[in-house]
């Protein structure tokens, strides 16, 4: 998290992430160009796809689907070992160059609310996103597939494999 | 392997959901103690004690040891590292994430600049 004063010379903005309280994480990071721009690499299901799962994972969206409209629905297909993986969910706000809200629906015991605001100053975007985790009682139970996305589950071992 | 750092992962995040648990950390932070001594600093029956240190050990942020009739509480060092280990992934995900975001970026500010649409 921290930048080194060497590291002053690259391009790229720190991306920071705090644990806000037990339920949420939050993660901060600039974008050096106008909120529009941004906001469209978010809602346009054409660009989404080619930066929400990195090269460095490994693996590739199958199928990208994103109705950006209140009550719209997203799925993202992975594929996962002979079969296939799917996140899906809601948007619950889309505020055009401001404000995006959507659920995780695929857990069983509670949904996700991930909440991402777009901020421009001078040119360049500050994106605040929030990962709010359902209840404590989902968090207690342990091992829900709510509490985390599985696709941490294989950055985990990329990241592993990578040190 | 990876399913059960996960589920551990999730054990710490409810160990810590709760405030007397966290109050038992920073404690045993300061000093390793017995179940009875944390009942009476923190005021509630044994029973409840052992049942908070029951979920700090499950996660593995806490470590018992029972010498005679005494069971004596100390800071399981694995836990709290491993949970810092799951933060440190996921802003690298999101580093990696972002990354390629900016390239994203950078080619729509081009063919709006060659555009001249702004």
């Amino acid at each position: 998290m921290e930048v080194t004063r060497e590291g002053e010379t690259t391009t790229t903005n720190p991306t920071e992430v705090e644990r806000k309280s037990e339920f949420e994480l939050v993660v901060r990071r600039t974008i050096n160009a106008p909120v529009h721009l941004v906001f469209d690499a978010w809602t346009k299901a054409e660009l989404f796809r080619r930066w929400w799962v990195p090269k460095s994972f490994g693996l590739s969206l199958l199928s990208c689907e994103m109705d950006v409209r209140v009550g719209g629905q997203y799925r993202l297909v992975f594929p996962h070992e002979d079969s296939t993986m799917e996140f899906f969910g809601t948007y619950v706000d889309v505020t055009p160059n401001s404000r995006l809200v959507w659920t995780n629906d695929e857990g069983d015991a509670g949904k996700t609310v991930t909440t991402v605001t777009f901020e421009e100053t001078a040119g360049k975007t500050l994106v605040i996103l929030s990962d709010l985790y359902p209840s404590k009682e989902v968090l207690e139970s342990g091992g829900s597939t709510a509490a985390m996305p599985e696709a941490f589950e294989q950055l985990d071992e990329l990241l592993a494999s990578l040190k | 392997m990876v399913q059960y750092n996960q589920s551990r992962f999730d054990a710490s995040f409810g160990a810590l959901s709760d405030a007397t648990r966290r109050g038992v950390l920073e404690q045993l932070g300061r000093e390793d103690a017995s179940i009875t001594a944390l009942a009476e600093k923190f005021q509630m029956t044994l029973t409840g004690m052992k049942k908070h240190v029951g979920v700090l050990e499950k996660a593995g942020l806490v470590s018992t040891e029972k010498v005679g009739r005494v069971r004596t509480c100390r800071l399981g060092q694995l836990g709290l590292e491993e949970e810092a280990v799951w933060l440190d992934s996921y802003r690298q995900l999101w580093a990696a994430r972002f990354d390629e975001l900016d390239i994203v970026v950078e080619e729509l500010k081009q063919k709006e600049k060659a555009n001249g649409s702004y």
